[in-house]
């Protein structure tokens, strides 16, 4: 074996062509170190100065038989020179690492694709179990992509042959050969990789060297033997982004951290309540690290119990917070309610997946738009908010913050299985520039009632128990709007329905003005979004804008109360497109609210729309 | 509101809120309501401190009568709510008030996990058998073939004993009383609230409308000496008109049996002797049912251990200790980071 030193490859041996952007799909068995292949990869290329966004594709199954399709675990990642806002819609490279990966994963490879595959595993037993009745690899089936069958068990066995560990572990050593054919192919720096797995592995420093020595064989194997002049080597230049610092952040991780870091802005303690869900519970795993940032985490006996102990928490002086996904949001229904009615800040995750019931746990959809807005017994406002993109999560917490303790509300903020798990670069903000104003609890027992309000934002008094002189009492059962109190009177219930609508909807009057987020503000047509549609969306809009088309992208981050300039926006349209992965959800708000005759693009296959699908859609109802 | 200057005594009145009481005349919550009161202002707490928590029912009515701070919630939710209350801020007394239907039918699993994890709450259940609020359908506590509007034909369920549950659910403290017995209720109520982790007290409330006499088995005046076993750590588990009734281990089976002091030659050391940290002897004692047995109240079991709290807070201190300067910048900053030049 060639022994290869860990030093930057200078690309001079032969052409690389510089490529504005590419996308890798890796694919294997739920055991084969997809996605911690994936993530090295995106860590070494976001080292390279691209730009980039990632997919991690789960089977639902935690341990589903190996070698199944239904077992097949995936990796996308699109990094380019230009702005990446997707994951892509088709791969260029798919590393598919046994047959039913191959299987699974060749129906969305770019036609000319490039397919790596694992030779050695393309036994009969395994084509069998992927379904195959003949080989792809020789019965012609592939003649449309470009297939380089590599023998990755024989290579990994033989690359860690000297360094005594098992037949298993040695194979275990298999993505990590891969990810060194990868970086050959990319141009990649391996050292950030070996840096990893030294200390990854820093108490056995025999595993450590047994991947490393795969991972430079692989980038050998690319370099100095087989592959020269065979296939096409790359180099995909650094992105022209804004300068600054940055990191890989998870949605996950962004919303965590903005969570603690609008607590700390209000001076609360930031407590979450939480049942573990998919794909929700990250969320409570990230917080439960961060006990050091006055985080109180509780994982409650059920979905229910989560809602109630943030409430709890919120009654007493907190910021309450609980995650869940659509299922789990819905036994939360009856607390929120109550959470309305006594007007306590709260923040409520709903990090949507695919429904109705269990659905698809893993796939991502954005179907629990109306249950965020409308899903309560009774007339029971809240505020909605939903975040555009993994980085996104960090402001979008914050904002939630601002508006749960400016307001005393319940604040639902929606993100999904992708944005949760994805991950992409993010320009690491000042924790502490955010304008969260600090929370000033009801301390002057002077004509104190709990329902007395600000003027402006209709909040009422926080006076938490603790305070002398305060001691009041609040609950589900209609109060006084004069003294706090129980009541029954009609007439007042009216009054309090009326004030706790004005409440939620005076929330607009704080916004700034909605500014399109490519395009002008009249026009032919405009591109209407919300979550993490806002890549799809936003690549497509500027495709057609580079092709001539007069077509504009609105991305809405406040879902309820909308924005209050959102109509006369719309009204400069001669068509408004609602594109959601739903059966319509915000059209219908948009439509309820601004009277605007939108129309609705719409898909709910579990997949986030492709770039292609928007930009087709969009040319249709301009060319018709 | 009032405001009381540091060190004045406060009374029973000082404890009992300006809002008019909506239970129905002669119902057992008043006589409740008035030992709560009386019992606060005996232990000398603070009115700001104390936080009263309820969920639906009649007995959820009982925050508002209290001039402490207070939260009405939802159905059977009370004990989730009472755990983000303390986990948030240790130092408030909490009190739970719940029902048969509330703390056993719809938030029985809540009451489980409240009491495994040994929140420091007092949780009063007020156990009257039936449904008072929504008009007198039957319980998870009333006996097989209660007849009532949705059992007209009898109830076929069997009842769960509220102390049996507790005790099988991990609570530390379990002590039973009966409305109408002020002295011993509001030892129980001290006790209660002295006691550091969740303490489970049953109170046996009379629903005059629609499950009136109900308890009269032990609790009717010519009954009630006979009837009830009060029992009091190191003391025999004795009880009757006399005093000369008493329990002890069947010697030949795994069972209680009563006894006479005086009769077949026994003597008083034949009687069990109440040992409160005794789980066994508790078991035994809360699943006696009259008129067989009679009914054991005060405190059945009390072994204290550190209340879940104290524990999370205890974790917290850790993490800060361990890590002196949480700065979420910084840690925003950890790990793979890279610098993109202007």
């Amino acid at each position: 074996m060639p022994t290869i030193s860990a030093v930057e490859h200078d690309g001079s041996k032969s052409a690389r062509q510089p490529l504005e952007s590419v996308v890798v799909r890796f694919a294997g068995d739920s055991g084969d170190g997809i996605q911690l292949t994936g993530s090295q990869f995106t860590q070494t290329t976001a080292l390279a100065r691209n730009d980039l966004a990632t997919f991690p594709d789960y089977p639902a199954e935690i341990r589903a038989p190996a070698g199944t399709t239904f077992g097949v675990s995936a990796f996308q990642i699109n990094f380019g020179s230009r702005q990446i806002l997707t994951p892509g819609d088709e791969p260029d490279v798919l590393i598919a690492l046994n047959p039913a990966a191959l299987k699974v994963n060749l129906a969305t490879l770019k036609p000319a694709g490039l397919v790596i595959t694992d030779a050695t595993v393309f036994t009969d037993r395994n084509l069998r179990k992927a379904g195959y009745t003949a080989n792809p690899l020789e019965d012609g089936s592939l003649s449309k992509f470009r297939v380089i069958p590599v023998d990755i068990a024989r290579l990994t066995l033989e690359a860690v042959k000297d360094l005594g560990l098992t037949q298993k572990e040695a194979l275990r050593c298999k993505n990590l050969l891969t990810l060194g054919l990868i970086y050959w192919l990319y141009d990649r720096d391996r050292q950030p990789t070996i840096d990893w797995l030294e200390k990854k592995f820093a108490k056995r420093p025999e595993i450590a060297k047994a991947n490393i020595a795969a991972l430079n064989a692989g980038h050998a194997y690319g370099e100095t033997m087989e592959l020269e002049g065979t296939v096409d080597t790359y180099t995909v230049p650094s992105a022209d982004i804004a300068p600054g610092l940055y990191r890989n952040v998870t949605g996950a991780e962004a919303l965590a951290w903005g969570l603690v870091a609008g607590a700390k802005l209000a001076g609360l303690k930031l407590f979450c309540g939480s049942y573990p869900i998919t794909p929700a519970s990250t969320l409570l795993h990230i917080l439960s690290g961060l006990k050091h940032y006055d985080v109180v985490t509780f994982q409650a006996e059920d979905e229910i119990a989560a809602v109630c102990s943030a409430i709890g928490a919120s009654y007493a002086g907190a910021l309450g917070v609980t995650s869940s996904s659509g299922p789990g949001v819905a036994l939360k229904t009856e607390a929120l309610g109550l959470a309305v009615g006594v007007e306590l800040p709260l923040i409520v995750v709903n990090a949507q997946r695919a429904g109705p019931s269990t659905g698809l746990p893993t796939k991502t959809e954005q179907s629990d738009l109306y249950q965020a807005v409308f899903g309560r017994n009774a007339d029971t406002p809240l505020a909605v908010l939903a975040a555009r993109a993994p980085s996104d999560c960090f402001d979008v917490a914050v904002e939630a913050v601002r508006i749960a303790v400016t307001h005393m509300t319940p604040v639902i903020v929606l993100t999904d299985g992708y944005i949760a798990n994805a991950s992409e670069p993010w320009l690491i903000p000042d924790a502490d520039g955010f304008a969260v104003p600090p929370v000033e609890f009801r301390t002057d027992a002077e004509s104190f009632h709990p329902y007395l309000r600000d003027e402006k934002t209709l909040a009422r008094a926080w006076a938490v128990p603790g305070t002398p002189g305060l001691e009041h009492r609040v609950g589900g059962i209609e109060k006084d709007f004069d003294t706090g109190n129980i009541s029954y009177d009609p007439e007042n219930h009216q009054r309090m329905t009326d004030v706790r609508a004005q409440k939620i909807a005076c929330i607009a009057d704080g916004l700034p003005p909605l500014v399109p987020e490519q395009g002008n503000k009249k026009g032919r047509l405009a591109v209407v979004g919300w979550g993490s549609t806002f890549g799809s969306i936003s690549r497509a809009v500027s495709n057609l804008r580079d092709d001539g088309v007069d077509v504009t992208h609105i991305h809405l981050r406040h879902i309820w109360p909308l924005p209050s300039d959102l109509g006369d926006l719309l009204r400069g349209f001669d068509q408004v497109v609602v594109a959601e992965m739903n059966q319509g959800q915000l059209l219908t708000v948009v439509r309820s609210e601004t009277l605007v005759a939108a129309e609705g693009l719409n898909k709910v296959t579990g997949q986030p729309f492709k770039i292609s699908e928007i930009e087709a859609a969009v040319r249709t109802r301009l060319e018709s | 509101m009032n405001v009381v200057t540091p060190g004045e005594k406060l009374t029973a009145k000082d404890f009992t809120s300006d809002q008019e009481v909506r239970w129905c005349p002669g119902c057992g919550d008043y006589a409740i309501v008035s030992a709560v009161q009386g019992t606060l202002a005996e232990l000398g707490v603070s009115r700001e401190k104390t936080v009263f928590v309820s969920g639906i029912g009649c007995a959820a009515r009982f925050p508002y009568y209290m001039a402490t701070y207070g939260f009405h919630t939802i159905h059977g939710r009370a004990p989730a709510i009472a755990t983000g209350i303390k986990l948030t801020n240790p130092e408030l007394d909490v009190w739970v008030v719940s029902g048969d239907g509330d703390a056993l039918s719809i938030g029985g699993n809540h009451l489980f996990h409240l009491l495994r994890r040994n929140v420091d709450v007092q949780f009063l259940l007020f156990n009257n058998e039936i449904y008072g609020l929504t008009k007198g359908q039957y319980s998870p506590t009333s006996r097989v073939g209660t007849r009532s509007p949705s059992t007209p034909m009898g109830s076929l369920d069997n009842p769960v004993v509220a102390a049996s549950f507790a005790l099988g659910s991990g609570a530390r403290f379990v002590a039973r009383s009966v409305d109408t017995l002020r002295k011993p209720l509001s030892q129980v109520l001290k006790r209660a609230y002295e006691h550091r982790g969740a303490s489970f007290v049953e109170i046996f409330q009379n629903c005059i409308v629609y499950n009136d006499a109900v308890f009269s088995s032990f609790t009717a005046k010519d009954l009630a000496a006979d009837n009830q076993l009060h029992v009091e750590d190191g003391k025999p588990l004795l009880f009757g008109r006399e005093s000369n009734r008493g329990l002890r281990m069947k010697p030949d089976a795994f069972e209680l049996e009563i006894v006479t002091v005086g009769e077949n030659g026994i003597v008083e050391a034949d009687v069990l002797v109440h040992d409160e940290k005794n789980h066994l002897l508790a078991s035994m004692l809360a699943a006696l049912q009259p008129p067989a047995f009679p009914m054991a109240l005060g405190v059945i079991y009390c072994d204290p251990a550190p209340g879940y709290e104290t524990n999370v807070t205890a974790q917290i201190e850790e993490a800060k200790a361990n890590s002196p300067a949480a700065d979420l910048n910084a840690l925003m900053r950890q790990g793979h980071t890279w610098t993109v030049k202007g």
